[in-house]
């Protein structure tokens, strides 16, 4: 997002410090509630890590889908050979039982998996559900009525039952990190799309916009230059809150088997087969459960960070009377 | 007095709000009904191919479409649908015509077993999935609001707004996963989750069943005890809990009486909302425990491309949010007089 996105401000947004950018702002808030500051560096550190997998699985010399056999006891049924699930130099974290791949390998290229399809997926519904919200705000009478039925309907729409019925159909030669998270946008804008079409209707009133239109600017124009900035700030709120959803959507597909595909590594998917092996290989369940645990712990906390730093009264209302001084962390 | 005024009036267009909301749900679940026809009939590959098994003669692939009635077009298919939910419809077995009752949700492709039977069957595993993990997460989340409303700003909130965090951030199935090998595994005080039907012996159901319902209970009611500590703050914050205090009106009877009344309505709503999802949500925890409910059947159709019994599925799921928004939206309206019945 641009500053001047970020910076406009959105009813509901005071502005305490005049003078100061909205995004100055924004930074200002984020920074003052710790809890969101370290998980911002943890969200961070694990972007790093998706986005290093190749480089730190060249550093171990290893891969995430080459097949070891020999560091798997065939005869006890698969069970990764030496102490603690084949822990050691070669392999940082183990192996996989049964087929002796490379578990700190497939974690880290994981990480890349979760993160991208949850953001792309984000992606997808924040662009469905601005445009169908503004056209439901704007339009006339039947369209709104038209859209915001439509959104009713998507909301209606069990959401896991919806992509794995939906997942079932698509032919298998179509790249499945790309559906998965093309599938859960498609089923899951509903939510806010609606959001944005309740701040659409309140800021049509506000004079500025109802200047635009009156001035004769095409419905786009006041869509692009009038609404969009005002509308970030609730936007962003919200899509910060989507993506630990999607991650836990993603994980849960992939659990079920019908998500990402072997052999493309997946958090969920490395818990599929986890509970046979806890015994033998605790950490085969314990990394990406782990992993999955940390990720959207530290995505909820800094989107309940994003909410607090946009809309401070919000978060403030909750203070009243408490006596506390210290930032409500709910 | 203003409060009688509005009870009054909320009472006079209640009726009416209720109806409105009712054929809205009707009008939605109608919708839904042509969505999915459209996107599972429309979209999948050669079903009576798959239908037949790989070594079928195209003869035996004709006749098994013909059959299934897949060569027919599209709407004359969606036709029949509704003519089989709202009357009933005869089909045939190859050998002999069968009948199906009128909540007719079709056939199955695999096993030729009515649809609406197959769920019927499957129902009372969800539910009692569901219906026990919602008690649990109700007594567990708004205790645990309450407390952290009640010990506000002191060590006690602290520590119960990080594990709720904690809670909202764990996958269902990873907690279960962790609670199955723990309990089960190691400590071995629960058994591995079995259904047994409550009419055969309840107690065992409950035993059976309580793993699950924990582990439901333990992410969801996260979210109930954020909403009901929120909402009990914000009563707290009011002025006419003010004028309480300042009557000497005591704190337990603040929080109690007053404060927890403010968060009634909105844990109402949401456990409506969450019931509807929960039945559709409750794919993961059966995978997981083996419990043979809805959600197992589904991904098992899923994975031998049966469409009547994915759409027939797909269809209860969403009847079942459908009903539990409406009746939601209706509870809360009951429940909190100042909703503005528009």
């Amino acid at each position: 997002m641009s500053e001047a996105l970020v910076a406009s401000q959105a009813p509901g947004t005071d502005s305490s410090v005049p003078g100061a950018s909205g995004a100055r702002q924004f930074w200002r808030r984020l920074r003052a509630q710790r809890a969101a500051l370290v998980a911002a560096g943890v969200v961070a550190l694990l972007v790093l890590i998706a986005l290093a997998a190749p480089l730190l699985t060249a550093i171990e010399g290893q891969d995430p889908t080459t097949y070891h056999p020999s560091l798997v006891d065939s005869a006890r049924g698969g069970v990764p050979v030496g102490p603690l699930g084949g822990i050691g130099g070669d392999h940082w974290l183990g192996v996989e039982p049964q087929t002796g791949r490379d578990l700190f390998a497939r974690l880290v290229y994981g990480a890349r998996v979760s993160l991208g399809v949850a953001l792309a997926a984000t992606l997808v519904q924040v662009l469905i559900g601005i445009v169908v919200g503004v056209a439901a705000g704007l339009g006339n009478r039947w369209v709104d009525q038209l859209l915001s039925r439509a959104t009713d309907v998507i909301v209606a729409m069990p959401l896991m039952i919806m992509s794995l019925a939906l997942l079932a159909i698509v032919p298998s030669s179509f790249p499945r990190p790309v559906l998965v998270a093309l599938i859960i946008g498609l089923v899951a804008w509903g939510s806010i799309a609606k959001i944005v079409r309740a701040h659409t209707l309140t800021l049509k009133e506000l004079d500025y916009v109802a200047a635009a239109r009156l001035s004769g600017w095409g419905a786009w124009r006041v869509a692009r230059r009038e609404l969009l900035p005002a509308l970030a700030a609730p936007v962003i709120t919200y899509a910060a809150l989507l993506v630990p959803t999607n991650i836990t959507v993603e994980a849960a597909l992939s659990f079920l088997g019908v998500g990402v595909k072997p052999p493309t590594p997946s958090w969920g998917q490395m818990l599929t087969a986890a509970d046979i092996w806890y015994q033998a290989a605790p950490q085969y369940l314990l990394l990406p459960a782990g992993a999955l645990f940390v990720t959207v712990l530290a995505l909820t906390v800094l989107g309940d960070g994003v909410r607090t730093a946009l809309d401070p009264r919000a978060a403030s209302r909750l203070r009243i009377g408490t006596g506390r001084r210290r930032e409500a962390k709910a | 007095m203003s409060a009688l005024k509005g009870l009054s009036g909320s009472l006079a267009g209640f009726p009416g709000f209720a109806l409105r909301r009712l054929v809205g749900a009707v009008v939605t679940l109608f919708a839904i009904s042509v969505i999915i026809y459209l996107v599972f009939y429309v979209a999948p590959g050669d079903v009576a191919q798959i239908t037949c098994g790989p070594r079928c003669s195209p003869a035996q692939v004709h006749q098994v479409a013909e059959q299934l009635r897949l060569d027919d077009p599209l709407y004359v298919r969606y036709w029949h649908f509704l003519q089989g939910v709202f009357v009933g419809q005869d089909y045939s077995t190859g050998t002999s015509v069968q009948h199906c009752g009128a909540p007719c949700l079709g056939v199955s492709y695999q096993s030729g077993q009515q649809v609406t039977q197959l769920i019927w069957a499957k129902l009372p595993v969800t539910f009692s999935l569901v219906l026990g993990a919602m008690v649990l997460w109700l007594i567990l989340g708004v205790g645990t609001g309450v407390l952290s409303a009640w010990r506000r700003g002191r060590f006690t909130e602290r520590a119960l707004t990080a594990v709720t965090l904690a809670g909202t951030a764990t996958p269902v199935f990873v907690i279960g996963l962790v609670l199955m090998i723990v309990v089960c595994g190691q400590l071995q005080l629960l058994p591995f989750p079995q259904y047994v039907p409550f009419t055969e012996d309840p107690e065992q159901w409950a035993w059976n069943l309580l793993l699950p319902w924990l582990s439901l209970a333990l992410i969801e009611s996260a979210k109930y005890a954020r909403l009901t500590r929120s909402s009990m703050l914000e009563t707290l914050a009011e002025d006419h809990v003010r004028t309480f205090r300042a009557y000497g009106v005591g704190e337990r009877s603040i929080i109690g009486r007053h404060a927890l009344r403010g968060a009634v309505a909105p844990v109402i709503a949401l456990s409506a909302n969450d019931f509807g999802s929960a039945i559709g949500g409750a794919v993961l925890s059966e995978t997981l425990f083996g419990l043979p409910g809805l959600g197992r059947e589904l991904v098992h159709a899923v994975t031998v491309v049966d469409l009547p019994v994915v759409v027939g599925m797909v269809l209860v799921t969403g009847f079942f949010v459908v009903l539990a928004n409406a009746v939601a939206d209706v509870l809360f309206a009951v429940a909190d007089r100042r909703v503005v019945l528009s």
